[in-house]
C-alpha cells in the first residue's frame, strides 16, 4: 500500500532522447506528417466522415422499419446493403479507428511523456493505408451491383452467392479487400502504440503510474494485434472462395436449382474465425472507453480513481478472458451443443471483472466533489448505458436464454447499448474533455448540453424499448415486418416512435459537428489546463502542444495520475510531474 | 453433425518438400552463424553468413514453386478440393513471409557491405536471425501438418466443430 | 439536482415500462417454459442490479455535487469493500448460470421417444420430411438434389422410400408428442424459428443440426427464418399446425411418400 520510494526519487533515464523527423514543407507538416498528433487528427477526421455515412444509413433503415411501404427506393437489396455497411463502418472504420488511431495516437505519447510514437514513419503509413481502406469501402457504393448486403458478419455461403446483393458482383470483393487493407494499416499503427507504451515512457513513469486511458488503449491494441489476424485469414480465404473457386467455406450447394462447383468446405469454420476476432473486437472498442471514462470521472469528481490496481487487473483480465468466449455468438449456429456449457461459463465469468469496474466508477463518485461538466455528464451517461447493455449481455451469454433471443431485435438493442451508444458517449465526453488541449479553445457549453441531453435520453429511448420487440420474437435483419403474427399493431407504433427518436438523435450530432467546427475559432480560450488535471498532456509548455510534445526537457514523473484532493496539498490536484510529498503518499505501490 | 462426405482428400506430399526443408534448415544455420559473428564483430563472417542465408532462402522459394508446379501438373489444383486449397494457402502464406524476410535481409546485407555501425548491424542481424528461426519453426509445423497429421487433425476438429 | 432526478426517472421509467407496456413475449406453445422461467430470474437479478447502481449514482450526484468549499475524500482503495463486492457479484452470476446450464442440458438431450422430423431450408422456402411406417428417415445428399428430388433423398437408401415429403407446404405436428427437428439446408444458412416454441437453431448446408420440443397447444404458428439468407430472408415464412392426434393422422394420410413422388420420374428416365 504505502509507497516506500521517497516521492522525489527518480530513476535515471533509460532511453536516449528520440531524434525527431523535422518536416521541411507544408506537405510534410500537415499532410504526410509523421507527428502522432497530426496523424491522430487525420484518423479522427476520416473516421468521423465515414461515420456520418453510417449514421445516414441508419436513418434510411429506420425510415423503412418505422414507416414500411412508404419509401419505395429502399428495396430489400438496398436495405441489406445499408445494414451491412452501417454495421461494418460503425464497428471497424469508426470506433476501432477512432479509439486506437485517433485517441491512441494523440494521447499515448503525451500521457506517457514521449516526444512521439517510436516509429513515426510507420505510423504515418498506417494512416494512409487506413484511408485507402476507407476509399475502397466507399468505392463499393459506386461499383456495379453496389456494396455487399451480407450483413456485417459476412457469413458464407450467402455472402458470395447471387441471392445476396453484391455476392456475385464487386461488393463482397471490395469489402474483403478493404478489410485486409485496414488490418495491414492497423497492424502498423498497433505495433507502434505497444512499443511506445513499453519503451517510450519518460523517467519515473512506471507501468503502475500510467493513466487508465493508456492502460485501456494499450490492452485493446494488444488484443487487436492478436484478434485481427483471424479476420485477415478469414477474408483471404473467402476472397479465394469467391474469386478462384476454392471451397474453404463452401460445402456442396444447390443454388436456385443448380448444383454449384463448390464442395467440402465448412461454413462454421468461418464463423469461428470471424468471432475469434469479433468478440475481442467488442472489447477492443470497450477497453479504451473504460480507460478514458475512468480518467474523466476521476478528474471531474476531483477524486482519485477508486481501486486503481484492481482497475488495471480488470482491464488485463477482461482482455485475456475475451479470447475464450467467442462462441457465445454461435450458440444456435449448430456447432456442437456441448460447447454451450463451456462458453456460457466463461462468458458469465467475464461479467465479474466487468462488474468490478462499474463498482469502482460509482465508488469514485462516492464522497467526491462532483463537477457536472459536460465530460462528467457523458461519463455518467456511459455508466447508465453500459450497465444496461452489460446486464442484457447476461441474458444472451446464458446459453439457454439466448436460444429464443438470438437473432432478434433484443440482440440489436443489446449490442447497440453496450458497444454502440456506450463507447460513442465516451468518445463525446472525451472530445469535450480534450478538445481544449487539441485546439486551445473550449467547446460551446450550451450547444454541448443540448447535444448531451438529446443524445443520451434519445439513445436510451431508441434502444431500451427495442429489447421488448426482441422478446416478442421480432427477428433482426428484416426489412419488412408485415405479415407477421408477432408484430402487433402497437409494435408497429413503437417502431415508428423509435424511428422518430433516431432522427432526433441524429440531428443532435449535426449540432455537435457544428460546435466542433465553430469553436475552433470562436470558442472560449482554454489555457493549458482548464480542468486542473494531473496527467502529463495538460502540463505541456504550449497548448496545443508543438512538435515534440514537451519543451526542451521531457517531464519527469513523481507520482501516479490520480493525486486529486490530497490531504494537506494547497490545490485539489497535484500534476504527475510535480515533486515533493504532501503528507504520507498513499499512492498504491 | 457433419454429414459423412468423403470430401477431404489429402494430396500426396511431393518428396521435393523434404529437400526444401533441408535447405531452409541450412538457411537458419547460416543466419545463426552470422548472428554469432556479429556479436564477435567479425564482419567477414557476417557477410558470408548473410549471403548464404539469403541464397538458401531463395533456393527454398524456388523449390516450393517447383513443388507447386509438380502438383498442378499432376492435376492437384488450388480449387480441386479443400485439402488442396489449404495446402496452397499455407505454403503460399509462408512463402510470402519468407519473401518479406528477404527484403529485410537484403537491407541488412547491403549495410554489412557498406560499413554500417557495428551496433546497428548487430541488431539487424540478430533480428533477422530471430525471424528466420521463427519461419523455420512455422514451416516445420506446417510441414508436419501437411505430411500426415492433417487428416487426423481435421477429423478431430470436424468432430469438435459440428 | 436535475441530473440526479433524471437518473431516478430513468430507473422508474424503465421499471414501469417493463411492467406496464403491452410488449411482451407471445404465449408459449411448447414445453420450454423452463426457458421463460430462466429469463424471468435473469430479469429480476439484472433489474435489481440496474436499479441499485443507477440509484446509487443518483444519490452520489445529489449528495456530493460540487459546492463551494467541498473537498473530495482521498481513498485510493479499500480491499475489504472490493473483495466483498467481488464475492457478491460472483454469487449473483452463479445464480444466473446454474439454472441456465440445467435447462441447457435438457435442451440438448433429446428424449428417446421423440419422433424425428426433417426441415429443409432453401432460398426462400421451407420443406419437410417425415419418417414413413418404418419410423426411419432415409439419408440424403445435397448432390442428389434435382427438380424431381428437391430434398436430395438418396434413392438407393431403402429407409427413404416411404418417407413423407412435404415440399414447400405447411407442416403438421401432433400435440403433446416430443419431436426432434433435424435441420438441413441445401444452399445457405437459415434458421428455423417459431417464436411460440421458443426454440431455434441454424441450418447449415453440409450438416444436420437439431433441436427438440413438445408442442403443448393446438393451433397455427408462423415459422420465421432467423438467419440472414439473402434478400428474400424476411419473406421466408412458413406454417406449423399443431393438431390433435386424429387431425394429424388425417393430414398425414393425404401426403405423398418419396417413392410415390419419384415413381413417374423413374419410368420416364427408364426410356
Ligand atoms: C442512433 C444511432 C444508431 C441507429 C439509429 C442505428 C440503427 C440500426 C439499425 C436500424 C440496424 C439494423 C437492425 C436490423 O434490422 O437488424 C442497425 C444494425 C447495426 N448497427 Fe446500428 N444504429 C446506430 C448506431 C450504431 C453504432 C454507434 C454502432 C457501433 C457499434 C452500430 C452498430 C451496428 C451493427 C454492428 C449492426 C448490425 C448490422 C448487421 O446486422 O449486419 N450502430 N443499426
Ligand atoms: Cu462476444
Ligand atoms: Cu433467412
Amino acid at each position: 500500500m504505502v509507497d516506500i520510494t521517497p516521492a522525489d526519487a527518480v530513476p535515471p533515464a533509460e532511453v536516449a532522447e528520440m531524434e525527431l523527423y523535422h518536416p521541411h514543407s507544408w506537405w510534410t507538416k500537415y499532410v504526410f506528417s509523421q507527428d502522432a498528433k497530426v496523424i491522430a487528427i487525420q484518423y479522427s477526421a476520416t473516421a468521423t466522415a465515414i461515420g456520418m455515412v453510417a449514421l445516414v444509413l441508419s436513418w434510411l433503415m429506420r425510415l423503412q422499419l418505422g414507416f414500411p411501404g412508404t419509401f419505395d427506393f429502399i428495396t430489400p437489396e438496398a436495405y441489406y446493403q445499408f445494414i451491412t455497411m452501417h454495421g461494418m463502418i460503425m464497428v471497424i472504420y469508426l470506433l476501432t479507428a477512432l479509439f486506437l488511431g485517433g485517441f491512441g495516437n494523440y494521447l499515448i505519447p503525451l500521457m506517457v511523456g514521449a516526444r512521439d510514437m517510436v516509429f513515426p514513419y510507420v505510423n504515418m503509413l498506417s494512416y494512409w493505408i487506413y484511408l485507402l481502406a476507407v476509399l475502397v469501402l466507399v468505392s463499393s457504393f459506386f461499383a456495379p451491383g453496389g456494396p455487399t448486403g451480407a450483413g456485417w458478419t459476412l457469413y458464407p455461403p450467402q455472402a458470395i452467392m447471387t441471392g445476396t446483393p453484391g455476392g456475385q458482383d464487386w461488393g463482397i470483393i471490395l469489402m474483403l479487400v478493404s478489410l485486409i487493407l485496414f488490418i495491414i494499416g492497423f497492424t502498423m499503427g498497433g505495433l507502434n502504440y505497444v512499443v511506445t507504451v513499453l519503451q517510450g515512457r519518460t523517467r519515473g513513469m512506471t507501468l503502475m503510474r500510467l493513466p487508465l486511458t493508456v492502460w485501456g488503449i494499450f490492452t485493446a491494441t494488444v488484443m487487436a494485434l492478436l484478434a485481427f489476424p483471424a479476420l485477415f485469414v478469414a477474408c483471404v480465404m473467402m476472397l479465394l472462395d469467391r474469386a478462384l473457386g476454392t471451397s474453404f467455406f463452401m460445402p456442396a450447394i444447390v443454388e436456385m436449382g443448380e448444383q454449384l462447383q463448390h464442395g467440402g468446405g465448412s461454413p462454421i469454420l468461418f464463423q469461428h474465425l470471424f468471432w475469434f476476432f469479433g468478440h475481442p473486437e467488442v472489447y477492443i472498442v470497450a477497453l479504451p472507453a473504460f480507460g478514458i471514462v475512468s480518467d474523466l470521472i476521476s478528474t471531474h469528481a476531483r477524486k482519485n480513481i477508486f481501486g486503481y490496481r484492481m482497475m488495471v487487473w480488470a482491464i488485463v483480465g477482461i482482455g485475456a478472458l475475451s479470447f475464450v468466449v467467442w462462441a457465445h455468438h454461435m450458440y444456435v449456429s449448430g456447432m456442437h451443443p456441448y460447447f454451450g456449457f463451456f462458453f456460457a461459463t466463461t462468458t458469465l465469468i467475464i461479467a465479474v471483472p466487468t462488474a468490478i469496474k462499474v463498482y469502482n466508477w460509482v465508488l469514485t463518485l462516492w464522497r467526491g466533489d462532483i463537477h457536472l461538466t459536460i465530460p462528467m455528464l457523458f461519463a455518467l451517461a456511459f455508466i447508465v448505458t453500459f450497465v444496461n447493455g452489460g446486464l442484457t449481455g447476461l441474458f444472451l451469454g446464458n446459453v439457454v436464454v439466448d436460444v429464443p433471443l438470438s437473432d432478434t431485435m433484443f440482440v440489436v438493442a443489446h449490442f447497440h447499448m453496450v458497444m454502440g451508444v456506450a463507447p460513442i458517449i465516451v468518445i463525446f465526453g472525451a472530445i469535450y474533455h480534450w478538445y481544449p488541449k487539441v485546439t486551445g479553445r473550449m467547446l460551446n457549453e450550451t450547444l454541448g448540453r443540448f447535444h448531451f441531453w438529446v443524445t443520451f435520453l434519445g439513445a436510451y429511448l431508441i434502444f431500451f424499448p427495442m429489447h421488448y420487440l426482441g422478446l416478442m420474437g421480432v427477428p433482426r435483419r428484416y426489412n419488412e415486418l408485415t405479415d407477421m403474427t408477432v408484430m402487433t399493431e402497437s409494435a408497429h407504433h413503437l417502431n415508428s416512435f423509435i424511428s422518430i427518436m433516431a432522427f432526433i438523435v441524429g440531428f443532435a450530432q449535426i449540432v455537435f459537428l457544428f460546435n466542433l467546427i465553430w469553436s475552433i475559432r470562436h470558442g472560449r480560450e482554454a489555457g493549458g489546463n482548464p480542468w486542473r488535471a494531473t496527467t502529463l498532456e495538460w502540463q505541456t509548455a504550449e497548448t496545443p502542444p508543438g512538435h515534440g510534445n514537451f519543451g526542451k526537457d521531457l517531464p519527469i514523473v513523481y507520482r501516479w495520475a490520480y493525486d486529486y484532493s490530497v490531504p494537506g496539498a494547497k490545490e485539489d490536484f497535484i500534476p504527475q510531474n510535480v515533486p515533493g510529498s504532501f503528507g504520507p503518499s498513499r499512492e498504491p505501490a | 453433425m457433419r454429414m459423412a462426405l468423403s470430401d477431404w482428400q489429402p494430396l500426396p506430399i511431393p518428396p521435393l518438400l523434404w529437400l526444401n526443408t533441408g535447405v531452409l534448415v541450412l538457411s537458419s544455420i547460416a543466419m545463426q552463424c552470422a548472428s554469432l559473428a556479429a556479436r564477435k564483430g567479425q564482419v567477414d563472417m557476417v557477410r558470408l553468413g548473410l549471403a548464404s542465408a539469403g541464397l538458401t532462402a531463395l533456393a527454398f522459394l524456388v523449390g516450393q514453386l517447383m513443388a507447386w508446379r509438380e502438383l498442378s501438373a499432376d492435376g492437384y489444383f488450388l480449387a480441386s478440393n479443400p485439402a488442396n486449397s489449404f495446402f496452397y494457402l499455407l505454403t503460399g502464406m509462408h512463402g510470402l513471409h519468407i519473401l518479406g524476410g528477404l527484403v529485410g535481409l537484403g537491407r541488412t546485407t547491403v549495410g554489412a557491405w557498406n560499413g554500417a555501425r557495428p551496433q546497428r548491424l548487430r541488431l539487424s542481424v540478430e533480428l533477422c536471425a530471430m525471424y528466420w528461426h521463427f519461419l523455420l519453426f512455422v514451416w516445420l509445423a506446417i510441414f508436419a501438418l501437411l505430411a500426415g497429421w492433417a487428416s487426423t487433425l481435421i477429423d478431430i476438429c470436424r468432430g469438435l466443430l459440428t | 439536482m436535475a441530473v440526479a432526478l433524471v437518473l431516478v426517472l430513468i430507473v422508474v421509467g424503465s421499471v414501469l415500462f417493463h411492467f406496464l407496456s403491452p410488449w411482451w413475449w407471445t404465449p408459449i406453445a411448447s414445453n420450454w417454459d423452463y426457458i421463460d422461467n430462466t429469463i424471468i430470474i435473469t430479469f429480476w437479478i439484472t433489474g435489481v442490479v440496474f436499479a441499485a447502481v443507477v440509484l446509487f449514482m443518483a444519490y452520489c450526484v445529489f449528495r456530493f455535487r460540487h459546492r463551494e468549499g467541498n473537498q473530495a475524500a482521498y481513498e485510493p482503495e479499500n480491499r475489504r469493500l472490493e473483495s466483498w463486492l467481488t464475492v457478491v457479484t460472483a454469487v449473483g452470476v452463479t445464480a444466473l448460470l446454474v439454472p441456465g446450464l440445467f435447462v441447457w442440458s435438457r435442451f440438448v438431450n433429446v428424449p428417446s421417444d421423440a419422433t424425428e422430423v426433417e426441415v429443409v431450408g432453401q432460398q426462400w422456402q421451407w420443406s419437410f420430411r417425415l419418417p414413413g411406417k418404418d419410423g426411419k428417415l432415409g439419408t440424403s445428399d445435397t448432390r442428389d438434389v434435382n427438380a424431381e428430388n428437391p430434398l436430395g433423398v438418396i434413392a438407393a437408401d431403402a429407409n427413404g422410400q416411404d418417407d413423407v415429403v412435404v415440399e414447400a407446404a405447411d407442416l403438421h405436428l401432433p400435440v403433446g408428442k416430443p419431436v426432434k427437428m433435424l435441420l438441413r439446408s441445401i444452399d445457405v444458412l437459415h434458421d428455423f424459428y417459431v417464436p411460440e416454441f421458443r426454440a431455434k437453431m441454424d441450418m447449415i448446408p453440409g450438416s444436420v443440426t437439431y433441436f427438440w420440443f413438445t408442442p403443448t397447444k393446438t393451433g397455427t404458428f408462423q415459422v420465421l427464418c432467423a438467419e440472414l439468407c439473402g434478400q428474400g430472408h424476411p419473406m421466408m415464412h412458413g406454417v406449423v399446425m399443431v393438431d390433435t392426434q386424429e387431425d394429424y393422422l388425417a393430414w398425414l394420410g393425404q401426403q405423398q411418400t418419396f417413392a410415390q413422388l419419384s415413381a413417374p420420374q423413374q419410368m420416364g428416365s427408364a426410356e
